[in-house]
């Protein structure tokens, strides 16, 4: 297991945001478009999937796993944007699911061909960005908190207030490159909602970075734990798959969801519209939700399973790790980021603009 | 040159394949581009051509002016160091041995087969506050207050309490010494072939009437490699002012310049339109001095032309 963990986990990593990625195992030739043949086009990120988990489904069905991969959701949104490539089975983050379905990007599942549905803790099972679970279910979840570096704080950093309102780690301080993101929580650390649309607040969220900006060491494009880790920074605002892996090399690293609340993200298994296999896919994603499937994939590659069934074979190091699940009164706090919708998706991009510029 | 009017069906055949990339994968999708910043967005994932000039007007809020202003100041100090760092090392290259010219020219080349990525990561890492030089230099600092103490200054504390790092990253200097760092191979290439072809006889006629080392370098070698000079400068001018992974990494997204600002409206802001007024501002801006150059150089040759 402990060997196993290394590698895994860097899903969100740098490349994933610089667009630079090339990562891809490209889809060779065309999609047979006659329905199901034994095949099926899975879309999925790097490093987040069971080390033996898709030629297991190969073995117990028959159905060869195409597998390609991306780098971010938006890659993924592009691609699919202008009519599907050829996908069955996609991971969208929760904002996209609700992008795609406002787009008729995606293709209703089929909920009687998925048994192991029960297997999901049913906390998970009507989201306001999917209600009633239509389109997309629960593939990992996680958090964005803050990674620190403890022998070099003097008590556990547990409030935005010491990224977004403070000088006191000063020049030691790393954010996400992603400005609606490092928007909304500094909304969240106001006392709003992380999804407030509400110019004025929005621009106060703008006004409060600009003065910090001098005490931010970097707006890193999602290497927030590579600074931690070499010491460049003490304080990082990051992925908490990302923390995780940091804190597998180094001890001396922690993480936690601010008292404010933090932002919950989850990653959901979809059938994109205009898929040449459904079939296949709908088999796919049940077996991908068996308890020993789950299980095994979780243990791989160390997020949080929705998964109550494949929870509970898993072991104390991973049920009890704080990095993966928070305290629930800190889950309860924290907010799902809802899209926004282009009006004020474009206020954000334009007040983080000027951020940068400033 | 003229032998393509008698065989023009040879060059036809030639011509056509290179034109017919051209006009597929360049000119078609740049078009394209060039539609979308004339358009709005309907939905997200519909973009309608309506001929707005919305996207070029928001190109003039003063927080996109001040990112062009920005960017065209540091690939600017980053060209000029360029030429000033890759003229000497272009003319050690000239003068050097055949043998050598070789091996040099390979060294020129040699950041080209490693991934730009890789080599900004390197120079994360040498940059660093706890990257190499901070090291060498920490070291160094530990030396001097070490030799203070024992000749008993050290409770004077003359070179400081502690060694503090110097900030090579996150700011203007990190983002332009990754910007020379990536453009200087190709400031040296063209400064070489203006060097390479220049007449030698002019330079010793120079010497030999009496002018010293350094009016002959500037009377006679920089007029003579101009036209190196000046292909030098574009060829190095141009991407630098488009850069967004230097910025993002060696800027530690504290030194955004537009290309950050284009990379976003295709990804996260999702508004292609924006994206592509921004970029065409960008491309007319580097078209402009491009025709500017060569309306000059036209100029300058009618002029020799009379001279003589």
């Amino acid at each position: 297991m402990k060997s196993l963990r290394k590698a895994p986990l860097s899903r969100r990593k740098f490349l994933a945001s610089t667009g630079a990625a090339a990562v891809g195992v490209t889809l060779s030739g065309k999609f047979a478009m006659s329905a199901e043949d034994a095949k099926v086009n899975f879309y999925n990120w790097d490093t987040y999937i069971g080390e033996t988990t898709l030629e297991d489904f190969t073995e117990a069905t028959g159905v060869e796993v195409q597998y390609d991969l991306f780098a971010d959701n938006d890659e993924l949104f592009a691609k699919l944007k202008t009519g599907n490539p050829g996908y069955d089975l996609i991971v969208p983050t929760n904002d996209y699911v609700e992008r795609m379905i406002q787009s008729n990007m995606l293709e209703p599942l089929d909920h009687s061909k998925i048994p192991n549905i029960a297997n999901i803790d049913p906390v998970f099972m009507d989201p306001a960005f999917d209600p009633g679970r239509k389109y997309s279910l629960s593939y990992m979840w996680g958090t964005i908190g803050i990674g620190y570096r403890k022998s070099a704080v003097d008590s556990v950093p547990d409030s935005w207030k010491w990224l977004y309102d403070s000088d006191k780690y000063a020049g030691r301080i790393a954010m996400l490159g992603d400005g609606g993101t490092v928007l909304q929580m500094a909304m969240k650390y106001m006392g709003h909602s992380l999804n407030t649309t509400d110019p004025a607040i929005i621009k106060q969220a703008e006004e409060m970075l600009i003065k910090q900006k001098p005490y931010i060491k970097a707006f890193a494009p999602d290497n927030g734990q590579d600074l931690l880790l070499a010491g460049e920074v003490d304080l990082a605002m990051e992925w908490n798959g990302d923390i995780l892996q940091a804190m597998e090399e180094d001890d001396d690293i922690g993480y936690v969801v601010p008292k404010e609340g933090g932002l919950l993200w989850e990653d959901t298994l979809c059938i994109p519209t205009g898929a040449p296999h459904p079939e296949n896919a709908h088999k796919l994603i049940n077996f991908i939700l068996d308890p020993a499937v789950g299980a095994d994939i979780a243990a791989f590659i160390y997020y949080a399973t929705p998964n109550k069934a494949a929870k509970s074979l898993m072991d104390k190091d991973y049920t009890d790790n704080p990095a993966i699940f928070p305290p629930p009164d800190v889950i309860a706090r924290s907010e799902t980021a809802i899209y926004p919708g282009q009006k004020v998706t474009r206020l954000l991009d334009e007040a983080w603009t000027r951020v940068k510029a400033a | 040159m003229e032998s393509w009017r008698r065989n023009p069906l040879v060059f036809a055949a030639i011509a056509l394949p290179p034109a017919f990339w051209l006009v597929l994968f360049f000119l078609v999708p740049l078009g394209i581009v060039w539609l979308y910043s004339f358009g709005e967005n309907i939905d997200l994932v519909t973009i309608e051509t309506t001929w707005t000039l919305e996207n070029y007007r928001r190109a003039g809020e003063p927080e996109i002016f001040t990112l062009f202003v920005r960017s065209l100041w540091l690939a600017g100090v980053a060209t000029l160091v360029c030429l000033v760092v890759g003229f000497p090392i272009a003319l050690v290259i000239t003068t050097s041995s055949p043998k050598w010219k070789s091996w040099l020219l390979l060294l020129i080349i040699l950041p080209f087969w490693t991934n730009l990525l890789i080599r900004t990561y390197a120079l994360l890492n040498i940059l660093g506050s706890r990257g190499r030089i901070n090291e060498a230099l920490g070291w160094l600092w530990e030396m001097g207050d070490g030799f203070l103490t024992i000749i008993g200054l050290g409770q004077l504390n003359l070179l400081g309490e502690r060694f503090t790092p110097l900030t090579l990253l996150g700011n203007n200097f990190g983002v332009i010494f990754g910007l020379v760092y990536v453009a200087l191979p190709f400031t040296v290439l063209p400064l070489y072939a203006a060097l390479e072809r220049m007449d030698r006889s002019y330079i010793e006629a120079s010497l030999d009437l009496g002018a010293g080392q350094l009016r002959t370098f500037f009377s006679v070698i920089i007029p003579l490699a101009s036209s190196g000079i000046v292909s030098a400068i574009i060829i190095t001018f141009i991407p630098t002012l488009g850069s967004f992974l230097t910025p993002d990494l060696l800027g530690r997204g504290q030194v955004d310049m537009i290309a950050n600002v284009i990379e976003r409206q295709f990804k996260s802001a999702n508004d292609w339109p924006f994206g592509a007024a921004l970029s065409f501002i960008l491309l007319y801006a580097t078209f402009f001095a491009l025709a500017a150059r060569s309306l000059l150089a036209g100029r300058r040759g009618r002029e020799d032309a009379e001279a003589f």
